[in-house]
């Protein structure tokens, strides 16, 4: 068999879920992916958005491999050996409401894959697609190996370092002073030590991230998200500012370990698992048009993914616009054209699942993750007044704003600091 | 373009956990079988290997044959993925707890059941209980010529040469079709499944559905009732223990230091 | 496949090639010997071959009570359906509640023949023996790459049928003074029963100087070595620590190292004073070649390799900078050693 209705590459979230969507529409589809078994490539334990996977599975988006529920968020500003904290909590387990969870996309996108298989894609992992059959503009198919397959289109879900949407000449080449750079250690604890550190219950977690000193006040960030058993604890750092300040990715993750604020939560943990990531640009970058005659982008590979900095959101994104995409190519089945101009749609497909909002709402607020105080300023500047305030020498006690004041001047105004403080807990 | 008549092959692939990850757990003493990855025997590849380049030379057809649970499907799709034209899973729960004399007695009637073939393959020995017996096994209940830790083997007109890998040398034998191979370790680079090959295996699927009535098999004679061995228990070797002086850094002092110690134990 | 009461006596294959029977075999009448007496039992040898008298008196002085000699041109040299056949005529006809033979190539292949045409149960490439209460032979053999050790019993049937791994029974003392009978036995052998012929043998130069097997210190290489030209620095590692070189398997299948220098499940198993094991990473199966060594010197430059956990001594560092320290640093210790 040597001709599908719809091939996909890549069994990520964004594969798996256009995959999915077809295939219970009755279309023949091959999703292929080149790790050993979907997810296996992607190692990082992360937090993930419900809504999409409550939209793709309205009856049992609960048996997902949630590792815990997320309750509480804080944005932790390091300086020295202290750290400020803004804590939010959110709404406690149980409610139909909970709006994100963690999870090791590790199991997460093999059980999604699995899925797609149950409704009758065919999964084939461990083969990489080498390059795309492109005859008069067109794309028609794939090619892995010496093998060739073909199809009315090819979605391409091959994430962030997609060199598909470029081979089918809808995405520029990725300029390296856009990337950052993440490592990413998983520490296995037990499951009472996390729920005793944290405070959290059973199905519990938080999810936290980390500026100013964990990156040495470079553009980026730090955040611990914590698992059934074990925390997920990363640093990511705009590889300009990493080279320019002459710093080591690696170097910066340990001194991140051993913060006090940090050590307190994996002491006696043990690291399982170690990753370095190329990450792209901050902010949103999403193609114009991620379309092409018989050719879709998906996912990272459509540029769907958002970055703080030091969170990242693209789960959501990647598998929202699966299922887009699957509209799109059931609407071209229904007039049985595959053209750019019939995948066109894809766009109005996006919007309708939210797709576009989210980016486009997120866009407006880019501002507040290249404005370097984030990153430098104000970390400094609260843990100096928090400092002051805490610390008993004997002397005589002063007043907050006072404080705050003194250490403010000439670096930044009241105003703006709450601005900036309110924009960016805004797009987390 | 075959250059001579075509060969009847059938592979016997058996999944095994992976060597490498196999470990003992420290406090139960019990094999960890949790998160412990499968992969076909790796003998069984360079047997599937060795069938597929006759095959490539010769035409004819090939495929593959496991005994074990619905799991070992998946040993079969990477047997077609690499070339074998069909898969074909004994399964039956009466066959639990086979030992090597069942095993072989039940491989032998799957193969009969399924036609004429002119050569057999068994890899040399699995990894998990590694005991070599299931090829000359089955060439003694089909009264074939067996000949086992082969390396390399050629076919023509119905004979058939193949060198074979001894302890002190290597042997070269001549025999006739049809035979029984058991496929030495190591001997070729197995291919890897292609993509259409897959493809293949999903479309066609595997025949999983053959259990021990299919082949004429006598209760009495498969599974735990009809092995004559038991495994009394499984014990957990304790690797002497050592006092591990490992050093590193600059080399020549970690030598200097390394010689000390040999020294002080009158090794040099 | 005979019932259990009417079965008695331990019955040892005695393996031969070219001009000497195999030490696994000779391993074995002694380690059959000790069976034999704690059951108060008769130890009888079967040899099969053409004009090997000589090895059947040679057996009995091992510690055979008696050898069954089956003698035919079609024996003269080893094949297994032939041999496979006698076998099954000889158990048959004497009855042994226990058969061994050595856990050679040869000796595997030919046991998983025959036992097949007893109906019993066969141990497969064993390292103990004991003698159960119920007076059943416990068969212990390393399983799973030899991270465990299996007891296999076989009760129902007999013989209780078993093959040994070579080089891990000592040897028995050869008593020139041992008498015992030597039984011809007739077996009816026709073209028929030659199914496969041996013609070439292609023999790997063991040099008996420098055998593994009777080296005090072994300098093995593995495939971090990269290149066969490695040896000759290994070579010179051994020639000043008085000793041999060997291998892993990798090494061997890809012809940088013969055969006979293989360490491990399916090569030597090895106890020399000193392992040094350079750029091997310790795979089980090559473990359960040298894991008896009295001391393991390891050499590698990934620390997790799983040989250090075995380990007495070891540097971790890249061998091609440690093993010319090591040569270099031990003339400097000893310049006045005499080459051996
Ligand atoms: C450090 C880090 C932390 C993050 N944390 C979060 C988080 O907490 N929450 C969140 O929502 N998002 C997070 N993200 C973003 C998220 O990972 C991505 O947005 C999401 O994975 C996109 O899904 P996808 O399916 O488009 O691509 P991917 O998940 O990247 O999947 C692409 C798949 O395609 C396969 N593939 C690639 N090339 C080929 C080929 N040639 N042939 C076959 N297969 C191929 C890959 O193996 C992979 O399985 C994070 C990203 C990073 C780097
Ligand atoms: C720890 C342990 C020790 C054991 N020791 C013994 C023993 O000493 N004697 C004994 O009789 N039994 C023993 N057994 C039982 C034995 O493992 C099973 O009988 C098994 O079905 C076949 O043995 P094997 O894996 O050793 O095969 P081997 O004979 O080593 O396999 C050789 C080849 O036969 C083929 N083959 C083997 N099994 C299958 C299969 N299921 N499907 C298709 N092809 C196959 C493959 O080509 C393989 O490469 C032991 C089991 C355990 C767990
Ligand atoms: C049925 C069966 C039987 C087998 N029997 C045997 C057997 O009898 N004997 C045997 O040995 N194997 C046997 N094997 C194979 C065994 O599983 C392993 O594959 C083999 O032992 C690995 O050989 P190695 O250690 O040389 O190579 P590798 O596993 O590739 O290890 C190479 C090592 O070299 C190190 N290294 C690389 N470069 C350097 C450097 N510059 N400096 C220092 N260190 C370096 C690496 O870190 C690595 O640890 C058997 C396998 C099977 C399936």
């Amino acid at each position: 068999m040597d001709r599908f209705d719809v091939i996909v590459i890549g069994a990520g979230p964004a594969g798996s879920s256009a995959a999915y969507s077809l295939a219970k529409e009755g279309f023949s589809v091959l999703l292929i992916e080149r790790g050993k078994f979907p997810g296996s490539k992607n190692v990082f334990g992360g937090r993930i958005y419900t809504y999409p996977l409550k939209r793709l599975f309205p009856e049992d988006w609960r048996e997902a491999p949630i590792e815990r529920y997320v309750v509480q968020e804080n944005i932790s500003m390091l300086s020295g050996d202290t750290a400020v904290t803004v804590q939010y909590d959110s709404l406690r387990t149980g409610s139909s409401r909970v709006n994100s969870f963690t999870a090791i996309r590790l199991k997460f996108d093999k059980w999604l894959a699995k899925r797609a298989g149950e409704v009758g894609a065919m999964v084939i992992t461990g083969t990489r697609v080498d390059d795309l059959l492109v005859s008069n503009g067109t794309v028609f198919g794939v090619r892995a190996g010496g093998d060739e397959v073909k199809a009315n289109v090819i979605i391409a879900a091959d994430g962030v370092a997609s060199i598909f949407a470029q081979k089918a000449g809808i995405r520029p080449e990725l300029i390296p002073k856009e990337i950052s750079v993440g490592v990413k250690e998983t520490i296995k604890l037990t499951k009472k030590r996390i729920e005793d550190r944290f405070n959290v219950g059973e199905k519990e977690g938080v999810a936290n991230a980390y500026i100013g000193q964990v990156t040495n006040f470079l553009r980026g960030g730090g955040f611990l998200y914590t698992n059934k058993d074990s925390v997920s604890l990363g640093v990511v750092v705009q590889s300009e500012d990493l080279s320019s300040h002459r710093t080591e990715i690696q170097e910066l993750m340990e001194r991140f370990k051993l913060h006090p604020s940090i050590q307190k939560y994996i002491e006696g943990g043990k690291v399982v698992e170690y990753s370095a990531h190329m990450i792209p640009e901050l902010g949103t970058r999403m193609i114009p048009r991620p379309y092409a005659n018989g050719f879709l982008a998906v996912g990272d590979a459509a540029g769907f993914v958002l970055s703080h900095g030091y969170t990242y959101r693209g789960v959501d994104l990647a598998i929202l616009s699966g299922m887009a995409a699957a509209e799109t190519v059931k609407a071209a089945r229904a007039v049985n054209d595959y053209s750019a101009g019939s995948l066109s749609r894809y766009l109005h497909d996006l919007r309708s699942h939210g797709v576009l909002s989210e980016l486009e709402e997120f866009g407006r607020t880019p501002s507040f993750l290249g404005n370097p105080r984030i990153y430098s300023a104000y970390p400094q500047l609260l843990c100096g007044i928090l400092n002051r305030m805490y610390t008993v020498d004997g002397g005589k006690k002063e007043k907050m704003f006072h404080i705050a004041k003194e250490e403010m001047k000439g670096k930044i105004s009241l105003m703006q600091l709450m601005k900036d403080l309110l924009g960016g807990t805004r797009s987390m | 373009m075959p250059e001579s008549s075509e060969l009847r092959m059938v592979v016997c692939i058996k999944q095994v956990p992976k060597a490498e990850q196999l470990k003992i757990d420290p406090v139960k003493k019990t094999l960890v079988r949790e998160g412990v990855e499968s992969e076909i025997n790796p003998s069984d590849l360079h047997a599937l290997e060795m069938a597929l380049q006759l095959k490539d030379k010769h035409g004819g057809s090939l495929l593959a044959l496991s005994m074990g649970p619905p799991r070992f499907i998946q040993a079969l799709e990477t047997a077609i993925g690499m070339g074998a034209d069909e898969g074909i899973l004994l399964s039956d729960r009466a066959l639990g707890g086979s030992d090597t004399l069942p095993t072989s007695h039940a491989l032998s009637k799957a193969v009969e059941h399924l036609g004429d073939f002119d050569i057999i393959f068994c890899g040399e020995e699995t990894t998990d209980s590694s005991t070599g017996h299931v090829g000359p096994g089955m060439a003694a209940n089909l009264d074939l010529p067996q000949l086992t830790y082969v390396v390399e083997v050629e076919v023509r007109d119905g004979h058939v040469r193949a060198k074979r890998a001894v302890e002190d040398g290597f042997e070269v034998w001549e025999t006739t079709l049809p035979l029984v191979i058991t496929v030495n370790h190591g001997c070729n680079h197995p291919r890897e499944p292609t993509l259409l090959g897959k493809i293949k295996a999903r479309t066609i699927g595997i025949i999983d559905d053959v259990n021990a009535d299919d082949v004429g098999l006598d209760k009495e004679k498969i599974g735990l009732s009809g092995s004559p061995t038991v495994v009394d228990k499984i014990e957990t070797v304790e690797l002497p223990d050592r006092s591990g002086r490992i050093y590193s850094g600059e080399a020549r002092e970690a030598v200097t230091k390394l010689l000390d110690d040999l020294e002080a134990e009158g090794i040099i | 496949m005979s019932r259990a009461k009417k079965s008695k006596g331990v019955m040892v294959f005695i393996e031969f090639r070219r001009d000497h029977i195999r030490r696994g075999s000779i391993q074995l009448i002694g380690e059959g010997r000790r069976i034999a007496d704690i059951l108060g039992v008769k130890l009888s040898g079967a040899l099969l071959g053409h004009g090997v008298k000589k090895y059947a008196k040679e057996a009995i002085q091992y510690g055979l009570d008696k050898v069954h000699l089956v003698e035919h041109p079609i024996l003269a040299s080893y094949a297994a359906s032939p041999y496979s056949k006698v076998m099954v005529e000889l158990v048959e006809k004497y009855k042994p509640e226990i058969m061994l033979l050595a856990a050679t190539k040869n000796g595997r292949e030919l046991g998983g023949r025959f036992y097949v045409h007893l109906q019993t149960g066969l141990a497969a490439d064993c390292t103990a023996f004991r003698v159960s209460k119920g007076k059943n032979l416990v068969m212990i053999r390393p399983a799973f790459g030899g991270k465990s050790l299996a007891h296999i019993m076989c009760k129902k049937t007999r013989p209780q049928m078993a093959t040994a791994r070579p080089n891990v029974f000592t040897e028995p003392e050869r008593d020139p003074k041992r008498k015992g009978r030597i039984i011809k036995e007739n077996v009816k052998l026709g073209p028929e029963d030659v199914d496969a012929k041996m013609v070439q043998f292609i023999a790997h130069m063991e040099d008996e100087a420098t055998r593994l097997a009777d080296a005090d210190v072994i300098v093995a290489g593995g495939h971090g070595i990269r290149k066969a030209d490695t040896f000759g620095t290994l070579q010179e590692l051994a020639d000043v620590l008085g000793g041999t070189v060997g291998g892993s398997r990798k090494v061997v299948d890809l012809r940088w190292l013969s055969k006979d220098r293989q360490v491990g499940q399916t090569g030597k198993t090895v106890r020399p004073n000193v392992y040094v094991a350079i750029g091997i990473s310790g795979a089980v199966q090559h473990l359960a070649g040298m894991q008896e060594s009295e001391k393991i010197v390891a050499i590698n430059n990934d620390p997790e390799a799983e040989i250090f956990k075995i380990a007495d001594f070891g540097i971790v560092g890249d061998l091609f900078e440690i093993v010319p320290e090591m040569i270099r640093q031990i003339k400097e210790r000893r310049p006045a050693k005499e080459p051996t």
